[in-house]
Order: structure tokens, then sequence, then C-alpha cells
């Protein structure tokens, strides 16, 4: 009572904020239950799905194999769900402090490495499967990885570039930066796909998921870049001097004792930037690869599924809300621990 | 170059006056018709992308500004709704959030003819909004959709839904992260001299708050401007959804993506600017 009291009644404006805030919720939940849940059809008849009120959870089960592998053979369909689940494993392994070790790059490497076997196949009598068949939770998993594990190293060059005294360096890192941070990532997107291509002497050709993934990496460098330039700048000065003392030439300087306490200054920043990096890799829709969220608008394409948008997108908000939450949890837990 | 010609692709900006021939759906500022050329076309484009981004800013800072203080409230149902909305907004896609409002108005909402109608003269349908204007008069249904009235198109609508529900969780944090930072002795100050809560907020934290506040504001604002190129996924004809079909049509995709990129880094910078003389305005003198 005295903490209702004090919680939710403790005025009259909280009063009527709880009251309102009641109303709203007794008016909003018991319709999306029934409409979630009870009145729901599960099993994957497009005819029952139409006849009911509720929501049609029947699509996501009857489109499940294709949302998740896009359109890779549907016999091979064990392959990218093994790399799926070895690329998550690899992400929650690298998460705990107590692998932090140099050996980590070398499982990396092994785990990456068995993922392009996986994928491609070809080798242990597994058929080749190109990379233009690839789609699904595995291609989203996939650009975010590898645009990270390149764009970080790149971001740190183009961030100390950008503290460098040498103006033409300095130069070329800011108009980088900016004009990156400037443009939206699909007009980066669209010159990947269809500019990139024009450049290129005839009779090469570079496929579509490398020049997206080059088109990913340059953006990302460039917003992580002024992450870390953000813990640079927040070293004291001491520290600077202290190893300019030590006589120590620049690369060492840097590696050995300006990065570290920088890096370690900017990790609650860079987690969020790679959070909006994944949840960014859903733009490849719009140059056509077939990553998670492109594979649930096809399959909504099937004339006998069309108009069921709204479950297939509650389901999508699912599964990206999966991973960023429990990235952005990982992080704060992270920062408290310090 | 070489390959240009080989492609039989022309180069430099001449196709900006030569006739577009495709419609647009969505002509609110500008009168625009199929033989209107290129650079109109491209300048319509824009004013859809200035209309969806300054109608976004506005809403999503108040919506922000108020999720952002109910954070803070005291009040245990309002501040965990808030929180909530945060959580849930920050860690989804802003594409996946367009595409369910999309979703939402197309199939969610009855036809014109069973036309939600909340407030009388204002009508929620899948072909949109429509409310009455001073100079167009209330909107009737005529046959199968409604005449008269302002319209919101359901793109637009949808666009603008999800942007700004979408940047309001990111200028909740940032107005909640300012108004933590005004240090407590101010507050305390405040009450001491008989200020009401509201009062306190309002006269004396909130000011203060504005100086963290305005810098990560700025880039929301871009980030919103900039996230409404994603109208081309649901088809709102905004500035890259228009060079995108001049690109298809032309094939001049370097000058297309130019164009992009000049105008996106002009409205940038020229936002930069102005916050950049805001902040020095309410800046400690």
């Amino acid at each position: 009572m005295r903490w209702a009291r004090e919680n939710l009644f403790g005025g009259w404006l909280s009063t009527i904020f709880t009251l309102l805030l009641l109303l709203l919720l007794w008016k909003a939940i018991p319709p999306f239950i029934d409409w979630a849940f009870l009145d729901a059809v599960w099993q994957p008849d497009p005819k029952v799905c139409r006849a009911s009120e509720g929501a049609c959870w029947g699509f996501i089960a009857e489109k499940h194999r294709f949302i998740l592998f896009g359109t890779y053979p549907y016999d091979l369909h064990w392959r990218p769900a093994a790399a799926t689940v070895l690329l998550i494993g690899l992400w929650i392994f690298s998460a705990i402090p107590l692998f932090w070790r140099w050996w980590l790059t070398l499982v990396w490497l092994a785990g990456l490495m068995a993922i392009g076997i996986l994928m491609w196949g070809g080798v242990f009598g597994m058929p080749y499967v190109e990379n233009e068949r690839w789609g699904g939770l595995i291609l989203t998993l996939l650009l975010t990885t590898f645009g990270l594990a390149i764009a970080f190293p790149l971001s740190i060059l183009l961030a100390l570039g950008r503290r460098s005294d040498m103006p033409i360096i300095r130069a070329l890192c800011v108009g980088y930066i900016e004009l990156i941070r400037g443009v939206p990532l699909i007009s980066l997107l669209f010159m990947a796909s269809v500019m990139l291509p024009l450049f290129l002497p005839s009779g090469v050709t570079i496929d579509k998921l490398l020049r997206a993934q080059i088109a990913m990496i340059l953006f990302a460098a460039a917003y992580l870049a002024e992450v870390v330039r953000g813990g640079l700048q927040a070293i004291p000065k001491g520290q600077y001097d202290a190893a300019h003392a030590l006589a120590l030439p620049f690369w060492r300087r840097t590696g050995l004792i300006i990065l570290p306490q920088a890096l370690r200054i900017s990790v609650p920043p860079l987690m969020n930037t790679f959070i909006a990096f994944f949840k960014d890799t859903s733009l490849v829709l719009i140059i056509g690869l077939f990553d998670l969220l492109s594979t649930i608008k096809i399959a909504l394409n099937e004339p006998a599924w069309n108009g069921f948008g709204v479950e297939a997108y509650v389901f999508a908000s699912l599964v990206y809300f999966v991973f960023c939450f429990s990235m952005s949890r990982y992080s704060r837990r992270l920062e408290h621990q310090r | 170059m070489a390959n240009l010609e080989e492609r039989r692709i022309a180069s430099g900006f001449g196709f900006l006056g030569r006739e577009a021939g495709f419609e647009i759906g969505e002509t609110a500022f500008m009168r625009y018709n199929a033989s209107d050329t290129y650079l109109r076309a491209l300048v319509v484009g824009l004013t859809n992308t200035l209309a969806v981004a300054l109608v976004g800013v506005v809403v999503a800072t108040i919506l922000g500004t108020a999720i952002g203080l109910s954070r803070l409230s005291r009040n245990f149902l309002l501040r965990n709704a808030a929180a909530a909305y945060v959580e849930f907004m920050r860690n989804v896609p802003l594409l996946v959030q367009l595409f369910f409002w999309y979703a939402v108005i197309t199939e969610g909402m009855p036809g014109p003819r069973e036309a939600l109608s909340p407030l009388p003269g204002v009508f929620i349908s899948n072909r949109g909004i429509f409310f009455p204007s001073l100079f167009s008069g209330v909107p009737e249904l005529q046959g199968f959709n409604f005449v008269g009235g302002t319209a919101l198109t359901p793109e637009f609508a949808a666009l603008l839904t999800g942007l700004a529900t979408y940047t309001a969780a990111f200028i909740a944090e940032i107005v909640r992260a300012g108004v933590l930072a005004v240090h407590r002795g101010q507050t305390e100050a405040a009450h001491a001299l008989g200020l009401s809560r509201a009062q306190t907020t309002r006269l004396v934290v909130l000011p203060q708050a504005l100086r963290v506040i305005i810098p990560p504001l700025t880039s929301q604002y871009l980030n919103l401007t900039k996230n409404s190129s994603l109208a081309v996924a649901i088809g709102y004809p905004d500035l890259v959804s228009i060079a995108n079909t001049t690109m298809n049509q032309t094939g001049q995709a370097i000058e297309g993506i130019a164009v992009i990129m000049a105008v996106y880094l002009t409205i940038s910078l020229s936002i930069s600017a102005f916050m950049n003389w805001y902040n020095a305005h309410v800046a400690f003198k």
C-alpha cells in the first residue's frame, strides 16, 4: 500500500499518468493476447489463417526453412545451420574475458575456415554451393562478422590518421570520415552495386556479396574511427608525454601505451556501434541480397501468403531483438565489471 | 571512361534537362508530371525528403523528450513503460520497423468504406490518413476513396511513424543523460527556493541540460534525415528513390550517386552548421 502510494499515486499528476497508462494497458494487452495467442493459427494453412481473426504464425512455421537459409539447396540445409551455430558459438566464446588471449585469433581463424568449408563445400564429399545462393540468418551474421573484423583495424588507422601531425594524412582521414558519415548507407550500397562494376576492366567481375561487404566495411570504418578517436582524446596528455620520454618509436608508443587504454575506454560506445552495424546489415535487402529480412520479405511475396506482413515483421523484430538485446546487456555488464 | 563508352552509357549531367517520363506518387509540394525533366523530378524527391525529415524531427523531439523525462519519473509504471519502449525500439532495425508500419497500415487498417474515424473529419484507412484542411475542405467518401481534405499516403505515414518512433528512443536517452548531468545541488537549491517539481524541471534543470543535450541531438537529427533514405524500400518517392529510378532509366549511375551524395552532404553540413551556431548561442557566456 505504501509502495503504491509513493510510486504510483505520488501527486495528482502522477495519479493521472498511472490511470492513463493502466487504461492504455487494459485496452491494449487483452486484444494483443487474443491476437497473438488465443486466436492465433499455428498450422501452416493460408486458408485457415484467412478465416481467423488472430495472428497467422503458420506462415512462420511453413516458411522457417526459407527464412533461415534462403535459397540454399534444401537437402543441404544442415550446412548453413551448422555454420550459424558455429558462428554464434564463436561470438559467445569470445565474449568471455577468460578467453581473451592471443590464441583467440587462432580459434577464430579455424572457426571461420570451418564455416567457409561448410558454406561453400566442394571438399569432403560436400557438393559446391556458390555464394549467390547463400541467404537468411547466416548471411546477416557473416556480413556483420566480416564487416566488423575488417573495419575495426581500418578504423584504428583512420582515427590515428585524423590525429596525426602530417597534414596530408590528416586531411585525407578527416575528408574520408566526414564524407562517409555525411551520406546515407544506401548511397554507398548503390555505389557498390551499380557504380563499382562500371570501373572494373571488362571481364573482371566481383560478386555482389563481396561488393556489398566492401561498402559495409567502408561505412563501419568511418563510424568506428570516430569512436576510437573519442577514446584517444580521453587519454590524459601525460600518457603521451611519458611514452615520448621513454623514447619509444611511434608504433610501439601507440601499440603498447596509447591504444590499449584508448580501446578500453571506448568499449561501451564501440559495442553500441557494433549493434548499430548489425542492424544496418538489413539494408542489403535494398540491393537484392538475401539476408534475414529479405528472405522474410520474399516469402511474403508468394500469393498464398500475401497479406501476413504484420506477423512476418513481428517475427523479424523478435529475431533481431534477441541478438541486439543480448549484445547490449553484455556490454552493460562489461561496463559495470570495471 | 573506356568502360562507359563500351557500354554505350553517356556521361555528364546532360540528362537532367531531358524528359523524365515517370510519374511520382507524391507531389504535395511541387506540381510535377511525367513530361517534366529529370531535374524537376529530383527536386520533387528532395522536397519529399525534406518534408518527411522536418516533420519527423519535430515529432521525434517531442516524443523523445516526453519519454526521456518519463524515464526519470518517480512513477513506477511510467518509468518502466518508457524504459521498455526505449529498449525495444533501439534493438530492432529501422527497416524492419518501417516494413511493420507499412504492413499495419496497408493490411491491418480497414478499406475506405469502413475507415476508422477517431475524430470527426479524420479518416484512417488502408489508403492513408485523411484530415480536413483550410484549402481543400473536409474529406468525403466518393467511390473507392476519399476526396478533398489533406491526405497522408500510407507510404508517408509509415515512413514518418517509423522514423519518429525510432529516433524518439535515441532522443529519450540523450534527454535522460542530459538531465542526469545537471548537478543535484541545482535541483536541491530550486526546491529550497520553494519551486515545485514541475517548475524545477522547466526553469532550472532543462535549460542547463540543453547544453549537454544539443550536440548529440544534432547527430540524431542528421541520422533521421539520412535514415529517411530508407523510403526507397517502402516506395515513398524521396530523393534516393527518384535518383534510383533515374539511374535505372539512364544507366548513369555515377552521376545519380553523385547527386545523392552531394545533396545529403549539403544537408548534413548545413544542419551541423546551424546546430553549432545554436550551441554557441545557448552556451555559458
